[in-house]
C-alpha cells in the first residue's frame, strides 16, 4: 500500500509540470499583456517594468533559465573576481548575485525554476502582494466552504439515494430522482439567487452576501448553492449503486439468514454501494471548484476564485499560474485519495 | 401465437431483428425518451423558424416598453403584474414573453438564445465526439506503449480542473464565439475518449479483426470499417450527455461574463441578465430558465432512455 502511494505521488509530478507548462503557455499566446492599458506607457518606462518582471526574455527562458555557471558556484565552486566582472555581476553577503539593473542572477530561474524553490512570485496586478500572499489570503474561505459542501452533499446525498433506492420505482423514488434531475439541470447560478430572494430578501432569515470571518449565518447560502448540484449527483449515484447491489447474492443471504434490513444495508449493502462514489470523489472536487467561482461571485465572498477570473481577464499571469497549480494539486491529490479508499472497501482491488 | 385449430397455416416467415432494430423498438417504448424527443424537436423547430417569422428582431429596441410584463390574457398577472397598467404601448405588439429591461421583444430573444445555445452545444460536441473517438480508438487499437501515453496524457489534462481550461482557452481566443465552441469540445473529449478506447480493446481481441488483418486491410481501414461501427453505441449514449453538460458549460461562462456578446444572446446570458432583474421582472429570467432547464432534462431523458435501449446487460 505504502508502496502504492508513493508511486502514485512520484507519477504525479510529470503531471503537474506538464499542467504547469500547459498553462503558462496558453497564458502567453493570450493576446495583450498584463500592462497594456488605454494610454501607452512610454516605452522606457515599459521597458523598465517589463525588465522587473523577466517579461522581456524570450519566452522559452521566461519559463525555465538555468545558469550553469551561477549553478557550479551554488555547489561549491567559488566566484572569482574576473568571472564576476566578465558577467557583470556583484555578489552581496549572502552569496547572491545581481546584475546592474539589480536583476538577480539564479542558478534556477524563471517561473519553472522559481516554482521548484517555492517561489510563485509577485502578482502582476495586486502590486504589492506576492502569489503566495493573496493564495494564503482566499485559499481558507475557498477550502472550508467547499470542504463544507462536499461533506453535506456526500451525507444528503447518500440518505436520498438509498432512500430512494429501497423505494424503487414508486413515488419515493420517482419525486426523489425527479428533484436529482433538476439539480442538475438548474445551474447553480439560477438556484442561488433564488434561494437568496427567499430566504435571505423576503424571510430575511439569512444575510445575502458577506463573510464576516466565516460566521455560520453567512456560510448557509453559499454551501446549499455549491452542494445541491453534488447532492443531486450523488444521489443518482448511491441510488445506481444501491439497486445494483440489493440484488446480489449476498444481500439475498443476508436477508435469507434473517437479519434485520436495516442491518442488511448498513453492514452489508452500503459498502460496496458507496464504491462509485469513492471514484466521484475527484470528479466531485473538481465541480466543488468550479461552483466556488460561481458562489463567490454571488456572494461576494473572499475566496480564491475571483482571484482566478481576474487574474485571467487581466493577464496576471504569475496569479492565474499560481490558482491552477493549487486547484490541480488538489484534485491530484483527491484523486489519490479516492484510489486509496477504494481499494480499502472492495477488497478485490490489490495494490502490489 | 399460433392458431392450434387451423391444421397447416403457411409458416410466417421469421424476420430476423438486426440490434439497431431492437434498440430502436426499446427506445420508441420509453415513454419519457419519446416525450423528450417530441419537446426537444419542438423548441429546435421554434428557435429556428421563430426569427424568420416573428413580428419583432431580436435586437430591436423599443424605447417605450422597457420591462413590460407578458400580456394580461396569459392570465400570470398575479406574478407578473398587468401589462395594461404597466406599459400601455406595448399592449397587443405581440410581446408574449414581455420586454427586456432594454425594451427587446423577450420571447425572439429566447428563441435566438436557443438557436445560439443549441448549435454551441451541438458544435461543441461534435467536436468533442471528432477528437475524442479518433484518439480513443487510436488509442485502443495500437495499444501497448503508445496507449499508455495517449492515455497518461488524458489522465492528465482530467487533473486540470476543466473549467479553468476553458476560461484560459477563452481568453486566449478572445470572445469569439466560434471559437468557444471549440474550445468547450476540447475539453469535453477527455470522457469520450476514454469510452471509445475501452471498447477498442475490447474489440480488438475479436476475430473478426484478426480476420480482417489476415486480408490485408490497412489499420486505418480497420478502425474505420470494424471498430468505429462497433463503438457507437456507447458513443451515442454520451454524446446526448454531452450536449447538456457543454449548455451548462456555456451558461456558466455567460455567468461569469465571458459568454456571448451582445447585442447576440444564449439562454445562459439570458438567465444569467434575468437573475439580476428577478426581483422586479420575474419572466425575464422565468421564460428563457424555464426552456433551458426544459431542454436539459429532455437531452437527459433521451440519454437515459438510449442507455436502457442500448445497454448490451438489460437484454
Amino acid at each position: 500500500m505504502l508502496r502504492y502511494i508513493v508511486r502514485r505521488l512520484l507519477g504525479s509530478i510529470p503531471t503537474l509540470l506538464i499542467i504547469i507548462a500547459m498553462t503558462f503557455f496558453m497564458m502567453r499566446l493570450a493576446p495583450g499583456g498584463p500592462f497594456d492599458q488605454e494610454r501607452r506607457l512610454p516605452p522606457e518606462i515599459e521597458k523598465n517594468i517589463k525588465a522587473a518582471y523577466d517579461l522581456d526574455k524570450p519566452l522559452l527562458r521566461q519559463f525555465l533559465d538555468i545558469d550553469p555557471e551561477v549553478c557550479s558556484i551554488r555547489f561549491g565552486a567559488t566566484a572569482t573576481p574576473e568571472w564576476l566582472q566578465k558577467r557583470g555581476l556583484t555578489q552581496t553577503p549572502e552569496g547572491k548575485f545581481f546584475d546592474g539593473s539589480g536583476r538577480e542572477a539564479r542558478c534556477l530561474g524563471g517561473y519553472l525554476g522559481k516554482l521548484l524553490q517555492g517561489d510563485f512570485g509577485p502578482s502582476f496586478k495586486y502590486k504589492d502582494f506576492t502569489v503566495a500572499e493573496l493564495i494564503a489570503d482566499g485559499a481558507p474561505v475557498s477550502l472550508r466552504l467547499g470542504s463544507t459542501a462536499i461533506i453535506l452533499a456526500t451525507i444528503i446525498g447518500m440518505l436520498l439515494g438509498t432512500f430512494a433506492a429501497l423505494r424503487q420505482n414508486r413515488w419515493p423514488d420517482y419525486s426523489t430522482m425527479t428533484l436529482a434531475m433538476l439539480g442538475i439541470t438548474i445551474p447553480s447560478f439560477v438556484m442561488a439567487p433564488i434561494l437568496t430572494l427567499i430566504l435571505g430578501v423576503y424571510l430575511g432569515w439569512l444575510p445575502v452576501a458577506g463573510w464576516e470571518d466565516g460566521a455560520f449565518r453567512n456560510m448557509i447560502l453559499p454551501v446549499i448553492g455549491l452542494a445541491l448540484p453534488q447532492i443531486a449527483v450523488i444521489s443518482r449515484l448511491t441510488r445506481g449503486g444501491m439497486i445494483e447491489v440489493l440484488r446480489s447474492n449476498y444481500v439475498r443471504t443476508a436477508r435469507a439468514k434473517g437479519l434485520p434490513e436495516r442491518l442488511v444495508i448498513t453492514r452489508h449493502a452500503l459498502r460496496s454501494a458507496l464504491l462509485p462514489l469513492v471514484s466521484y470523489l475527484g470528479p466531485a472536487t473538481a465541480g466543488i471548484v468550479t461552483g466556488s467561482l460561481v458562489m463567490e461571485q454571488i456572494y461576494g465572498l473572499p475566496g480564491i476564485g475571483r482571484y482566478f477570473i481576474n487574474g485571467a481577464l487581466q493577464r496576471d499571469y504569475t496569479l492565474v499560474m499560481g490558482v491552477v497549480i493549487l486547484y490541480a494539486t488538489l484534485v491530484i491529490m483527491l484523486n489519490l485519495v479516492a484510489d486509496v479508499i477504494y481499494g480499502v472497501l472492495d477488497p478485490k482491488v490489490r495494490y502490489d | 401465437m399460433a392458431s392450434i385449430t387451423g391444421a397447416a397455416a403457411p409458416p410466417r416467415e421469421i424476420q430476423g431483428r438486426s440490434l439497431w432494430q431492437d434498440a430502436r423498438r426499446r427506445l420508441f417504448a420509453n415513454k419519457a425518451a419519446v416525450t423528450s424527443m417530441v419537446i426537444l424537436a419542438i423548441v429546435a423547430f421554434l428557435s429556428v423558424v421563430m426569427p424568420f417569422v416573428w413580428p419583432h428582431q431580436f435586437d430591436q429596441v423599443y424605447i417605450d416598453r422597457i420591462s413590460c410584463p407578458p400580456p394580461d390574457y396569459l392570465g400570470m398577472t398575479a406574478i407578473f403584474g398587468s401589462q395594461a397598467d404597466a406599459c400601455p404601448s406595448a399592449v397587443g405588439q405581440g410581446h408574449i414573453f414581455g420586454t427586456d429591461a432594454n425594451g427587446r421583444d423577450l420571447f425572439i430573444r429566447v428563441m435566438h438564445g436557443g438557436r445560439v445555445s443549441l448549435s454551441i452545444g451541438v458544435t461543441a460536441t461534435f467536436v468533442a465526439l471528432l477528437i475524442g473517438v479518433l484518439y480513443g480508438a487510436t488509442a485502443g487499437f495500437l495499444g501497448g506503449r503508445i496507449d499508455n501515453y495517449m492515455m497518461r496524457f488524458v489522465d492528465v489534462l482530467y487533473a486540470l480542473p476543466y473549467i479553468f481550461f476553458v476560461i484560459i482557452l477563452v481568453v486566449v481566443f478572445g470572445r469569439n464565439y466560434i471559437l468557444m465552441f471549440i474550445a468547450i469540445g476540447a475539453v469535453e473529449w477527455l470522457t469520450m475518449a476514454r469510452i471509445v478506447r475501452g471498447q477498442t480493446l475490447s474489440i480488438r481481441r475479436r476475430e473478426f479483426i484478426e480476420a480482417a488483418e489476415a486480408a490485408g486491410v490497412s489499420n486505418w481501414g480497420i478502425i474505420r470499417r470494424h471498430i468505429l461501427p462497433n463503438v457507437v453505441g456507447p458513443v451515442i449514449v454520451y454524446v446526448t450527455l454531452t450536449v447538456p453538460a457543454v449548455i451548462l458549460a456555456e451558461s456558466f461562462l455567460s455567468f461569469l461574463g465571458l459568454g456571448v456578446q451582445e447585442p447576440a444572446t444564449s439562454w445562459g446570458v439570458l438567465i444569467s441578465d434575468g437573475k439580476d432583474q428577478m426581483e422586479s421582472y420575474p419572466w425575464m429570467l422565468i421564460f428563457p430558465a424555464a426552456f433551458m432547464v426544459v431542454t436539459l432534462f429532455c437531452f437527459n431523458f433521451i440519454g437515459d432512455g438510449l442507455r436502457d435501449a442500448l445497454d448490451p446487460k438489460d437484454r
